[in-house]
């Protein structure tokens, strides 16, 4: 588990700061990420390894390419939350509205 | 874009259904979801376009959860969620709800509910880091990390303090 100060941290350098809002418009490769940086591939990927140590990023690998993006980990648990949710209250509004009926 | 769908068939007209959905939420409504810092007395939906959408504290206070975007009684009513991964209100964020109440044969009614929009969620993870890591705050949010964790030379960084090369 990551926590919010490791991601602080890891935001601290500007580069990846730099290249963690690039993934934010949308998924790269590195080679895509590089481009106008002021630094090199295997610099990018140096970075890179830090961001997904600090689970901001996540790579998933396609073909012959990483491809980096947003770690959006945070909406999968929000989105479990809320279907659970949602679930139990149409079931209680589910009795609520036939106890009512008659009445 | 992102969202999650449940649905119900009640033993009811969609009218019925529609009027306990909306006029009596708070008869259903799980109890322990909620905002404010006391239990909810009640939940109030002012049931026209635009109207409020909010909790009702036992002490009387207040806690806004969105407002009805699209009000079309007895089949639909789309409303806005308003509130962040936190369980806080933001004005600027917004997911929707949309329930639509479908009659079947025998007097019953099929209740669909999507919530939508989830994906916003993880924008909004990223808008915080980055307004933190973009504005006068970082600076002192790094300190306080630094003092958190004993990391001695976290404001200190070489990496932090490179210029950036010529252009």
């Amino acid at each position: 588990m990551t926590n919010q100060s490791e991601r602080f941290a890891a935001l601290a350098d500007p580069t990846r700061r730099e290249i963690f809002e690039k993934l934010a418009k949308k998924p790269m490769a590195v080679g895509e990420i590089a481009e106008g940086l002021p630094v090199t591939r295997p610099a990018v990927s140096q970075h890179l390894k830090i961001l997904k140590e600090a689970g901001l990023v996540t790579m998933r690998t396609e073909g012959t390419r990483n491809v980096y993006s947003i770690d959006f980990r945070a909406i999968a648990s929000m989105r479990s939350y809320l279907d659970r949710f949602w679930q139990k209250a149409l079931t209680a509004f589910k009795d609520a509205v036939e106890k009512e009926n008659g009445s | 874009m992102s969202s999650v769908r449940r649905e119900v068939i009640v033993e009811a007209a969609a009218d019925r259904a529609f009027r306990v959905f909306t006029e009596k939420m708070d008869t259903w409504w799980p109890p322990e979801h909620h905002i404010g810092k006391l239990p909810m007395k009640n939940i109030v939906l002012d049931r026209r376009n635009n109207g409020d959408w909010y909790e009702v504290g036992t002490d009387g206070s207040r806690c806004d959860w969105g407002r009805v975007l699209i009000w079309d009684p007895p089949r639909r009513v789309v409303l806005t969620w308003q509130l962040t991964a936190e369980w806080q209100y933001d004005k600027a964020f917004i997911t929707e709800v949309e329930i639509n109440f479908t009659p079947l044969a025998e007097g019953r009614t099929r209740v669909a509910l999507e919530h939508r929009n989830l994906e916003r969620y993880g924008a909004k993870e990223a808008d915080i880091i980055k307004s933190v890591g973009s504005e006068g705050g970082w600076t002192l949010t790094l300190q306080r990390f630094a003092a958190a964790a004993s990391l001695r030379n976290a404001h200190t960084d070489p990496a932090a303090k490179r210029s950036s090369p010529a252009t």
